[in-house]
């Protein structure tokens, strides 16, 4: 059963009683939240995600609560909890999606540890994994919202996980974010895209969330063998350049990109190792999008064969 | 069965708890848990910060592979994590032996650390966050300047907060390697210089007694003090939140349980709580990781402490505070009860901290501070980003 399977009363019961179990890659998480308008945009935006039985071993217990009884009649703000003390400030309310999705990531990022986590996006065709590694703002969501519309299978946006026994990457299709001029970016290049509404005026300026395709969902159980590195960085005006990178440096710049790479440590080194040991490393300069996703199904073609 | 028992075994607190202690004294009896008491169990035992412990337990009866995969996980998460914490903070001692390698200056790894090199079977599995090392007291400044002028860095406190460390307390304010981020307790004694208990003893008996630890520079506390030491950490370092430590009287359990087949150990500890004055202590300590962690321990032992007991009310008291404060509470039944016991040990601490009209004195001058809305500083240190 998935979420869209349950009328928007069933799951607004669940969000406000036992809570919405449901799964996200390896991960099985359970939300709870009062707060009635989100369960609409969560009926919408997590309609493919599996609901889990209530009984189970939660890997992260989410909350999105009114910050107080006074708050939540006047300017209402919402605050978001995981088993805890609050990690983040109170946010106001036309914001709690955006919030619950980085109070997630934040969650994963801290906890997830039997995980290599790269800061990358991943995505996978037939049976390529390739692994975009970038800094934030460098359009790392933007490619990877576009190749995702273009045949490609959505991992992940943010958190390249990496099993560190095998190497293998395994997927978190989370929502993709989208962060200002990129949204309608998206919307322009691939129109099927489904989209949240914008919120205005987060930290990160406005931001939109795309909807992971059923077939990443469905197949979110199925890792992959990474074949290929693409350090893409978005920069306007620039023409398309792709120039190979030599492993010792992929090593590094892969290494030094990973959120927990020293908290893994020799695990960390060995599955970082065999990553670009399998893979071909490559830096993409680009600034047309659709030129951008056809480099990289070239490159892509051209390693599987 | 009366209603009040029924009551009490059905309640969620009880739930709770029993999980987590059985977990803890019988990790063999864990692959028979069910899904929902692995569910709650994670959520307890990360709250305690007991979540590498479970694994350690479970590593070393090779029994990672009966537990559902979903729970071994999060164990495995939380073990890396501890590896990780091992590692840095093993590094964060080599790099002081070598900053202080000059003046040669005798050093004790203390807690967490000294559990580390001294391969105690408590070490295995335990979270710990900062570095405490114990020097002489005549030597301190000369250790800070040295630290300092390697390259660590003094915590930015107001000059209250400076005094506050330097006159009354028994560490000097932390420093902090301007590379690296962890932080460094420097002790030079186990207890505050103004605390009621203990004797304002010379730190030159602790390291009288102290050995060094194989092919290191790095000497630990003898059994009996390393024992007093953390009977004094649970007992007398509150934390209002997060009330008394479990992972502290489980330390102590663990070593209690580890030095205790030595057939003069226990002689030797009450000669010691004796000598340093912290009967008292011994007698708490002693009675809740026997009433609360089944804890074997010599009657004869118990028999003598029984005249540094305190009066009946107080022993009354402490019996129902503790355990209150000390065990788990269920995540989502949290007790108002539990937080007043909290705060009440926590006041009982600061109590014994300081002499009344100092305690009064600090206190006016801290909600003073208040009262004028002066900002506290709020650290965010990495190790709380990655806490388990």
């Amino acid at each position: 059963m998935n979420v869209s399977d349950l009328t928007l009363l069933e799951l607004r019961q669940r969000l406000t009683t036992v809570g919405l179990c449901f799964g996200c890659g390896p991960f099985r998480i359970r939300l709870r939240t009062p707060v009635a308008p989100i369960a609409e945009l969560l009926h919408d935006l997590y309609a493919h995600y599996p609901v889990y039985s209530e009984l189970g071993i939660d890997d992260y217990r989410v909350k999105l609560d009114w910050a107080s009884w006074s708050r939540r009649w006047i300017r209402p703000i919402v605050r978001f909890t995981a088993d805890g003390p609050a990690p983040f400030t109170d946010v106001p309310v036309l914001r709690a999606l955006p919030t619950l999705e980085w109070g997630t990531n934040w969650c994963i990022a801290t906890r997830a540890h039997h995980f290599l986590m790269l800061h990358a996006a991943v995505v996978e065709r037939n049976g390529c994994g390739l692994i975009l590694p970038a800094l934030p703002g460098h359009g790392k969501s933007t490619l990877c919202a576009a190749l995702t519309h273009s045949n490609w299978r959505l991992f992940s946006d943010e958190f390249g996980l990496v099993r560190p026994e095998d190497a293998m990457l395994i997927p978190l299709p989370r929502l993709i974010s989208l962060k200002n001029q990129s949204i309608d970016v998206i919307r322009a290049f691939a129109p099927s895209a489904h989209l949240s509404p914008s919120f205005y005026g987060t930290h990160k300026g406005t931001v939109a969330h795309v909807r992971p395709p059923l077939n990443s969902i469905v197949r979110m159980n199925e890792p992959v063998k990474p074949s290929l590195i693409i350090f893409p960085r978005w920069q306007s005006g620039a023409l398309l350049n792709l120039e190979s990178i030599p492993k010792d440096r992929a090593f590094m710049l892969l290494a030094t990109n990973a959120f927990n790479y020293e908290v893994l440590g020799e695990l960390a080194f060995n599955a970082v190792a065999k990553i670009v040991q399998n893979c071909d490393s490559y830096s993409l300069v680009y600034s047309d999008l659709t030129q951008a996703v056809q480099a990289i199904d070239e490159l892509a073609h051209n390693a599987h064969d | 069965m009366n209603w009040l028992t029924m009551h009490m075994i059905k309640s969620p607190a009880h739930n709770a708890r029993t999980l987590l202690i059985n977990a803890v004294r019988f990790p063999e009896t864990l692959p028979q848990l069910t899904l929902t008491d692995w569910d709650l169990l994670l959520r307890i035992a990360r709250s305690k910060r007991l979540l590498g412990r479970l694994h350690a337990d479970l590593s070393r009866l090779e029994l990672l592979e009966s537990i559902p995969t979903a729970a071994a996980a999060q164990l495995q998460a939380a073990h890396n994590l501890v590896h990780h914490r091992h590692t840095v903070l093993t590094w964060e001692l080599d790099r002081i032996i070598w900053a202080l390698k000059e003046i040669k200056v005798p050093i004790i790894a203390l807690k967490g650390t000294a559990y580390v090199i001294a391969k105690l079977p408590n070490s295995a599995g335990r979270f710990f966050a900062d570095l405490d090392i114990l020097v002489p007291i005549s030597r301190i400044a000369e250790v800070e300047q040295k630290l300092t002028e390697r390259g660590w860095l003094k915590t930015q406190l107001s000059p209250y907060d400076d005094r506050y460390y330097r006159l009354w307390m028994h560490e000097i304010p932390p420093l902090r390697h301007r590379e690296r981020e962890s932080e460094i307790d420097i002790h030079h004694a186990l207890l505050p210089r103004t605390s009621r208990y203990g004797t304002k003893l010379d730190t030159m008996m602790l390291f009288s007694e102290s050995y060094l630890i194989k092919n290191s520079q790095v000497r630990v506390l003898g059994a009996q003090d390393m024992v007093l030491h953390a009977l004094v950490h649970l007992l007398l370092e509150g934390d209002p939140n997060e009330g008394l430590r479990l992972r502290d009287l489980i330390d102590i359990a663990d070593l209690l349980c580890h030095f205790g087949s030595t057939p003069k150990f226990w002689k030797g500890l009450l000669l010691r709580a004796q000598q340093l004055q912290l009967e008292r202590i011994l007698y708490y300590g002693l009675r809740y990781s026997q009433r609360l962690l089944a804890v074997q321990i010599p009657n004869s032992v118990l028999q003598s402490l029984t005249q540094s007991a305190p009066k009946l009310p107080i022993r009354w008291l402490m019996d129902w505070l503790m355990p209150l404060a000390l065990l788990p509470e269920h995540p989502d039944y949290p007790k108002q009860m539990a937080m007043f016991a909290r705060w009440l040990l926590y006041l009982r601490a600061h109590w014994l901290r300081m002499p009344f009209l100092l305690l009064m004195r600090h206190l006016t001058y801290k909600s003073w501070l208040r009262m004028r809305r002066t900002q506290r500083h709020v650290e965010i240190k990495p190790q709380d980003l990655q806490q388990l």
